[in-house]
C-alpha cells in the first residue's frame, strides 16, 4: 500500500493498464507535452511516446469521434477532456454515437473507450468552468457514469472503466487532485463498476453523497455523532450502473435517507435516489427522503456567492436533524 | 488539383467490370425500387431515404477498394452498404425491422452496419461519421495496417464544423481516409448556394492541405478513376483526399418528400433524369460493343430475381424478440 495523491492515482492507473495493453491509448487536449491542464498525464508522453500519447487540437467533437472510430476498430482510447464543462462539445459523439452503436449495430460493434476529465464545482471559476456535468449523461441508456472520491477509488475505477467493453465517462474533480490516502500498489488491482462504497457505518440516518459532498458529509457525521445522531455515509461511486442494493440496503438499516449533490437539484442524481429508495423502500422510511442540492443558479464568481451555492455544512446538519427527528 | 472529369473511354472496357458495375448499380436500383413499394405497403417505417440517381458514386468508389477496407456512410446508405457486399436479403429485414436484418432489427434504414465486411455504419447525425471515420483510419496506421477508409457524405456535411474538424485532423495526422461528398445539390430543401459561400466543396481541401477532386458521379468509370486515385494516395502515403462526386437525387429527401416540388423544379429533375447513371452506363456497353442487350437482361433478370428473394426473406423473418429491447444496451 502506498500513499499517493488521487492525481498520482489516476496516472498510474493510466500508466499500468497502457503497459498491460498495447490497445490503450490516450488523446486530448495538451496531454502531453504540456503534460496535461492537470498533470494527471505527466510523464506519459515520455514513456510512451507520440503513438499512444495523441496531442489533439481544440475540437472536442473531432476528437471524441476519432476515439470512437478507434474504439469501433478495436482499439481502447482513453480521452480526456480538459475539464467536462467542454465535454458537452462533443455530446452528440458521446450520446449518439458512443452510446448508441452497440445497440443500434445488433451487437456488432462495441464502443470501448474512456472519457475523462475533472468535473464539479472549481475554486471561482466562474459559471461556464464549475458545474456538475454529470447529469448529462446518466440518464443516457449505454453510458456508464462514474465519479470517485478517493485516491483509492480513483486508481481502481478507472482501472475498470478502461477494462470495460462500453463507454464509461470518468468524471473526477479538481479539487480533490491534491488529496492523499492509501492505494493499493498491485497492477491487478481494480474496483468492479456499479459497486457502493458505505463511507461510515451508522444507524440513524443514511446520508448518500459523492466528490466533494462525501468529505462534507463525513464531517457532518464527525459532528452529529456527538449530538448523538448516527450517520452511515453511502457514496454511489458509480452513478450508472447504480448499486440500488447496496443503497437500499443502507435505507432499510436506517430508515431514513438524505441527499447531498453539488449540482442544482432539478432532475438531479437527488431526484433519482429519492426516487428509487421510495420505491423500494418506503415501508421502512420513518421519514421522507430529503434532498439538498446546490442552488438552482449557474456557479457565480464572487467567493460568498460561490460558497453560498453548494449545501453547506450547517444546511446539511440542520436537515439532517430535521429528518431524525421525524 | 483536378476539375471535373467526363471520361470517354478511348480503351475498351473489361466486360467483366462492366457486367460488376452494372449489376451491382442495377441492383441498388431495383433495391429501393422494391423498398418504396414495401413502404408504401407499411411494411417499412420510419424515414426511408432513397439513392435512386446517385448510384454510379457507391459502386464506382467501392469496386476500387479491397474486401479489408472500410466505408462508412451516412443515413443514405442501402447503396453503398450492398456496393460493399452485404446480403440484400439481411439489408430488406432490416428495413422491414425483423430479427434476421443486420442489425437484427434494431437500427432500421438509416443504422445498416455489417461488421462481417467492414461496413462501419449507416449514421443519422449530419457530419457526425466524418470524425468517427478519421479514427477508424486512425486505428489503422496505429495498428500499422494498409487499409484505408472510404467515408460518403452529403453536401449538407459540409457546412459543420464536424467536417472541417475531421478534415484538419485527418490532414494533421496524414490519415488514411478519402472523403467523398455526395453533392446531389440539395440538403432536404436547402440548395448548395444556400448553405455554402463555397459551393466548389473539392475546393476546402486546399484550405486543410490534401488533394482535392471533382468528378461526374453520374459517371461509374469516372468516380472509379478518381476514387482509385485516392485510395492509392491513402494506401501508399496515408494521404487522405476529398473527393466530390457532382450527382442528383431523383427522389424526394425521403419518402415523406415525395414530389420534391417546392424547392426544385420539375423540369430540373427530368433534365438529370436525362443522365441517368445506369441508363449513360448501359448505353455505352452496348455502344462499344462490351456488353449485349441480351446480356444486359439476363443482368436484370438475376437483379430481380435476388431482390425478389431479399423481400420474401425479409417478409418470411420474424419481429425481434421482446427480451430483445433491453438486450445489447451494453457489452457485457
Ligand atoms: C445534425 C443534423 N441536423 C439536421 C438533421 C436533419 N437532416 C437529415 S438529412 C438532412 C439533409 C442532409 O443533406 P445532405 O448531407 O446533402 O445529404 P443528402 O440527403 O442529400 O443525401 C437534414 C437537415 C440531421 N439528421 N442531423
Ligand atoms: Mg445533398
Amino acid at each position: 500500500m502506498a500513499v499517493m495523491t488521487y492525481r498520482e492515482a489516476l496516472n498510474l492507473a493510466l500508466r499500468e493498464e497502457m503497459h498491460r495493453d498495447p490497445r490503450v491509448f490516450l488523446i486530448g487536449e495538451e496531454i502531453g507535452l504540456y503534460d496535461g491542464a492537470y498533470k494527471v498525464t505527466q510523464g506519459l508522453l515520455k514513456e510512451f511516446g507520440e503513438r499512444r500519447v495523441v496531442d489533439t487540437p481544440i475540437c472536442e467533437s473531432g476528437f471524441t469521434g476519432v476515439a470512437v472510430g478507434a474504439a469501433m476498430l478495436g482499439l481502447r482510447p482513453v480521452v480526456e477532456m480538459m475539464t467536462f464543462n467542454f465535454s458537452i462539445l462533443a455530446l452528440d459523439q458521446i450520446v449518439n454515437s458512443a452510446a448508441k452503436l452497440y445497440y443500434m449495430s445488433g451487437g456488432q460493434y462495441s464502443v470501448p473507450m474512456v472519457i475523462r476529465g475533472p468535473g464539479g464545482p472549481a475554486h471561482q471559476l466562474a459559471a461556464q468552468h464549475s458545474q456538475s456535468m454529470e447529469v448529462y449523461f446518466y440518464h443516457v441508456p449505454g453510458l456508464k457514469v462514474v465519479r470517485p472520491s478517493t485516491p483509492r477509488d480513483a486508481k481502481g475505477l478507472l482501472k475498470s472503466a478502461i477494462r470495460d467493453d462500453n463507454p464509461v465517462i470518468f468524471i473526477e474533480a479538481e479539487t480533490l487532485y491534491g488529496i492523499k490516502g492509501e492505494v493499493p500498489d498491485d497492477p491487478e488491482f481494480t474496483i468492479p463498476l456499479g459497486k457502493a462504497e458505505i463511507r461510515r457505518e451508522g444507524t440513524d440516518v443514511t446520508v448518500f453523497a459523492y466528490m466533494g459532498m462525501m468529505y462534507r458529509a463525513l464531517e457532518v457525521a464527525e459532528e452529529l455523532a456527538k449530538e448523538g445522531i448516527s450517520c452511515e455515509v453511502v457514496d454511489p461511486r458509480t452513478l450508472r450502473p447504480m448499486d440500488i442494493e447496496t443503497m437500499i440496503g443502507s435505507v432499510r438499516k436506517t430508515h431514513r435517507a438524505v441527499v447531498v449533490e453539488a449540482g442544482a437539484g432539478f432532475a438531479g442524481m437527488g431526484s433519482e435516489i429519492a426516487a428509487f429508495v421510495t420505491e423500494n423502500a418506503f415501508d421502512d422510511l420513518d421519514a421522507p427522503v430529503e434532498r439538498i442540492t446546490g442552488a438552482n443558479a449557474p456557479m457565480p464568481y464572487a467567493k460568498n456567492l460561490e460558497q453560498a451555492k453548494t449545501p453547506s455544512k450547517e444546511k446539511i446538519i440542520a436537515t439532517i436533524r430535521r429528518v431524525c427527528s421525524a | 488539383m483536378a476539375q471535373t472529369k467526363t471520361i470517354t473511354p478511348a480503351t475498351k472496357i473489361d466486360a467483366d467490370l462492366a457486367r460488376r458495375l452494372l449489376s451491382q448499380m442495377l441492383l441498388s436500383r431495383r433495391f429501393e425500387e422494391k423498398a418504396a413499394e414495401m413502404y408504401a405497403l407499411g411494411k417499412i417505417g420510419g424515414f426511408l431515404h432513397l439513392y435512386i440517381g446517385q448510384e454510379a458514386v457507391g459502386v464506382g468508389a467501392t469496386s476500387v477498394l479491397r474486401a479489408d477496407d472500410y466505408a462508412i456512410s451516412a443515413y443514405r446508405e442501402h447503396g453503398h452498404c450492398l456496393a460493399k457486399g452485404s446480403d440484400p436479403r439481411r439489408v430488406m429485414a432490416e428495413l422491414f425491422g425483423r430479427r434476421d436484418g443486420l442489425s437484427k432489427g434494431k437500427g432500421g434504414s438509416m443504422h445498416l452496419f455489417d461488421k462481417s465486411k467492414n461496413f462501419l455504419g449507416g449514421h443519422a447525425i449530419v457530419g457526425a461519421h466524418l470524425p468517427i471515420a478519421a479514427g477508424a483510419a486512425f486505428a489503422i496506421k496505429y495498428q500499422g495496417g494498409d487499409q484505408v477508409v472510404l467515408c460518403y457524405f452529403g453536401d449538407g456535411a459540409v457546412p459543420q464544423g464536424e467536417f472541417h474538424e475531421s478534415l484538419n485532423l485527418a490532414a494533421l495526422w496524414k490519415l488514411p481516409v478519402i472523403y467523398i461528398c455526395e453533392n446531389n445539390r440539395y440538403a432536404m430543401g436547402t440548395a448548395i448556394h444556400r448553405a455554402l459561400a463555397q459551393t466548389e466543396i473539392w475546393r476546402y481541401a486546399e484550405t486543410y492541405g490534401i488533394a482535392g477532386e471533382a468528378v461526374d458521379g453520374m459517371d461509374v468509370l469516372a468516380v472509379r478513376e478518381v476514387v482509385a486515385r485516392a485510395v492509392e494516395r491513402a494506401r501508399r502515403e496515408q494521404a487522405p483526399s476529398l473527393l466530390e462526386a457532382r450527382t442528383y437525387r431523383f427522389r424526394g429527401h425521403s419518402m415523406r418528400d415525395p414530389s420534391a416540388a417546392v424547392y426544385r423544379t420539375k423540369e430540373e429533375v427530368g433534365r438529370e433524369k436525362e443522365r441517368d447513371p445506369i441508363k449513360l452506363f448501359r448505353e455505352r456497353c452496348l455502344k462499344g460493343g462490351v456488353l449485349t442487350e441480351a446480356e444486359i437482361r439476363t443482368l436484370e433478370k438475376e437483379v430481380n430475381d435476388l431482390v425478389d428473394e431479399a423481400v420474401a426473406f425479409a417478409d418470411a423473418s420474424p419481429e425481434p424478440p421482446l427480451e430483445w429491447l433491453t438486450a445489447e444496451v451494453y457489452k457485457e
